[in-house]
């Protein structure tokens, strides 16, 4: 491409003008724009997967962060939660959820009634509007404030995922012909609530805090307790990957003498950054589940294996950041005396922090996406235990990990749990851009010229 | 063509501070310094001269043990320190080195505040016992490194933001806090223009009334102008050792005379 061979050119003449170009400056010239071309037009379609990647994260994911509910008055009718009327809670108990549909659907009879509404509906296919799980939403409430029984109390109740589909546009008409859950006459009921102001769609903080639920219940399903479990395994990383991954730098670069082995060793610690992350996995199920019999499905070993996994980028990134900082530092602090780890840990160390900060926030991010190692020692662990259980549960019990969850919601069948995947993509990626911005923040603030 | 006066005027008997003899330096298989016999004076500027490579620096570098951290390095022979082995097993370097303190070509303050720069030797050393102990080694020694009056007021500054001539006087300060009891230099003022140059050389003048310098230097007339005895060295070798003055005026080598008249080097 730059050829400075003299084929076609023209010997230079003394006394030239330097106003007409050349035919080889004119060559020279295009072949630059044209060079410049590539590269606009490369970084042009970057850009544009970019924009088309979130245009169809942001589409598909932001009706997870929105919820039906259905705005209900029900009755605890004491006749049918406590027959013997002595409000004793192990009596309260015996009556199973089934025994709380009824209240349920009574509820919806006496709000068409007020409303005066008619929709030709049975009273249990009205409450069929309503998640599978409303039974159990109003019986922990009783079992919670046995108190208010004989009273009339008012209900958010969430409605199930057919009907939150169909406002958000995701079920339609002809889109359920062949469907068992839902039918149109029940739509049209939808619409006339939706009409009066009981049904309404509004922001769900559940699905960020909450756990996530069984097949049947997409429309209660969360993402927080498996964001707690990924940070439980952060905190593992950093705990062990920081300090080891630093110690084996500082031992390399500065302490180490340079002979075979040290090149061996850093030719395998490259090799080990380029490792499949499922390798690690079935070494993790191999050495951690197999042989040290630690639990299946605890964030601890999520963890470990992510170490292990974080540890390779860490130590490269630590030994480059050490690498930069100028042999004169370390030339003066031994030239006043210092010893070889005072002029490390004094100097050298603050010099190359920001580098080690930065490299650790991009493994860490890293692992918080990592999928694959997490499936083979069993962290999609359905956990429906909600925030305070699940965060105390700690670091050995089983947990799910945010990336872990997402897979496991593509996964199953119903449309309504493909829409909470892309609104779990959300989430992860604004903890990763947060993490890879604090990390550039970062390197501009503490970077240093010498 | 040098101004001689002064070095001829300064000939005197002084004590030996360091003796070296039979020193062989080898980066693996070459030959860096062959059989370099010196005895260097206490109280006495002593320049080390001679073409680029000859091996100044790596001599200058034995005589506190730099070259340790140089993996490849060995150095064989014995160099004395006021009759002391300097490479016995016994002696802990970084011991050594807060005797025999460096300057090196390229300023390098640390990046931190211009009295944390001076601090750090006397602390590492445990030289103050208090806060009012360290203040005041600090201003004894910014004011030996002639550079009390430019930064008395920004001590907190840090020393990054010196100006070269500065920061090379900053580093000399930072030198002479530990209490050395020689100081060597090489070439300090490499990277420095001519006025900051003049300061230097004037305040390694003074130095020599409490320790014995050791400077490399690529400039004869600096050579001349500021050290008392001259060490010619080329390819490896101590060619010719002596008064200044003989040395510039009255070479005995021819190759020394060859380099000194410009037609080595
Ligand atoms: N760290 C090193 N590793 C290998 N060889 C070196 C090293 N430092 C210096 N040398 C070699 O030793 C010889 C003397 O170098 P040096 O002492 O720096 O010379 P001077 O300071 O007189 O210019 C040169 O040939 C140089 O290439
Ligand atoms: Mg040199």
């Amino acid at each position: 491409m730059t050829d400075i061979s003299q084929n076609g050119s023209t010997p230079r003449k003394h006394g030239e003008t330097l106003l007409k170009l050349t035919a080889r400056t004119k060559r020279r010239n295009a072949a630059e724009r044209r060079f410049q071309a590539y590269g606009i037009g490369a970084i042009a379609i970057g850009l544009l997967m970019l924009v088309i990647l979130v245009f169809n994260i942001v589409g598909n994911g932001m009706g997870a962060f929105t919820q039906t509910f259905v705005t209900l008055d029900v009755t605890l009718d004491a006749k049918k939660l406590d027959k013997k009327g002595n409000r004793d809670l192990d009596d309260i108990k015996k009556v199973s959820t089934f025994g709380y549909a009824p209240l349920i659907q009574k509820a919806f009879e006496a709000k068409v009634g007020a409303l005066g509404l008619d929709s030709g509906l049975k009273a249990k296919d009205m409450a069929g509007l309503l998640s599978k799980g409303a039974p159990a939403q109003l019986r922990d409430y009783v079992l919670a404030h046995p108190e208010t029984i004989g009273e009339t109390v008012t209900f958010r109740f969430l409605a199930n995922s057919r009907v939150d589909g169909y406002m958000k546009g995701r079920v339609t008409r002809d889109s359920i012909e062949n469907d068992k859950n839902i039918t149109a006459a029940q739509l049209d009921f939808t619409d006339q609530l939706v009409q009066a102001g009981v049904i309404e769609k509004t922001f769900n903080p559940a699905f960020i805090f909450g756990s996530d639920a069984s097949d049947q219940r997409p429309e209660a399903a969360g993402i927080g307790v498996s964001m707690v479990g990924s940070l439980f395994m952060m905190f593992v990383v950093l705990a062990l990957a920081l300090p080891i991954g630093v110690a084996a730098s500082i031992y390399l670069e500065e302490f180490a003498p340079k002979t075979w082995w040290t090149d061996v060793i850093e030719v395998n610690i490259s090799n080990l950054a380029a490792v499949p992350s499922i390798v690690f996995g079935i070494l993790g199920l191999a050495v951690f589940i197999n042989y040290m019999h630690l639990p299946m499905s605890a964030p601890l070993v999520g963890g470990l294996v992510l170490t292990l996994m974080t540890l390779p980028t860490i130590i490269i990134s630590t030994r480059a950041a050490l690498k930069a900082v100028p042999p004169s530092i370390r030339d003066a602090a031994l030239g006043v005396g210092a010893s070889k780890m005072q002029s490390v840990f004094h100097h050298v160390l603050p010099l190359a922090a920001p580098g080690i900060l930065t490299g650790t926030i991009i493994g860490l991010a890293q692992a918080l996406g990592e999928t694959a190692p997490l499936l083979l020692i069993g962290m999609v662990g359905f956990i429906a235990s909600n925030a305070p259980d699940s965060v105390a549960s700690g670091l050995l019990a089983p947990n799910s990990a945010m990336p872990a969850q997402i897979y496991e919601w593509a996964k199953r069948a119903d449309p309504a749990f493909y829409e909470r995947a892309w609104g779990g993509i959300i989430i992860l990626l604004v903890f990763l851009v947060t993490m890879n911005t604090l990390a550039v923040i970062l390197r501009r603030r503490f970077e240093r010229r010498w | 063509m040098y101004d001689l006066a002064k070095t001829e005027s300064a000939v005197e008997q002084k004590d030996t501070k360091i003796s070296a003899r039979n020193v062989q330096v080898y980066y693996g298989d070459s030959h860096a310094i062959k059989d370099v016999d010196v005895d260097i004076e206490d109280k006495t500027v002593t320049a080390f001269i001679g073409p680029s490579g000859c091996g100044k620096s790596t001599f200058l570098r034995c005589l506190n043990r730099m070259n340790d951290t140089i993996d490849i390095c060995r150095v064989k022979g014995d160099i004395l320190l006021d009759g002391e082995d300097i490479y016995d097993p016994k002696v802990d370097p970084v011991q050594l080195r807060a005797k025999v303190g460096m300057v090196f070509q390229k300023p390098n303050p640390f990046p931190k505040s211009i009295y944390d720069n001076i601090a750090y030797g006397p602390r590492i050393h445990g030289l103050a016992k208090n806060k009012a102990d360290l203040d005041e080694i600090v201003e004894k020694s910014l004011r030996r490194g002639a550079i009390w009056e430019e930064v008395k007021d920004r001590l907190d500054a840090p020393g990054t933001g010196l100006s070269g001539g500065q920061q090379q006087r900053l580093c000399i300060a930072r030198a002479v806090a530990t209490e050395p009891e020689v100081l060597l230099m090489d070439e300090p003022c490499s990277a420095l223009d001519p006025i900051a140059t003049a300061q230097v050389e004037e305040l390694i003048d003074e130095l020599r009334q409490n320790y014995s310098v050791v400077i490399v230097t690529h400039s004869m007339q600096q050579a001349a102008r500021v050290s008392q005895k001259t060490a010619f060295f080329h390819l490896g070798n101590l060619v010719e050792y002596g008064e200044t003055g003989q040395i510039f005026t009255n070479p005995v080598d021819p190759r020394t005379e060859s380099y000194i008249t410009g037609r080595i080097g």
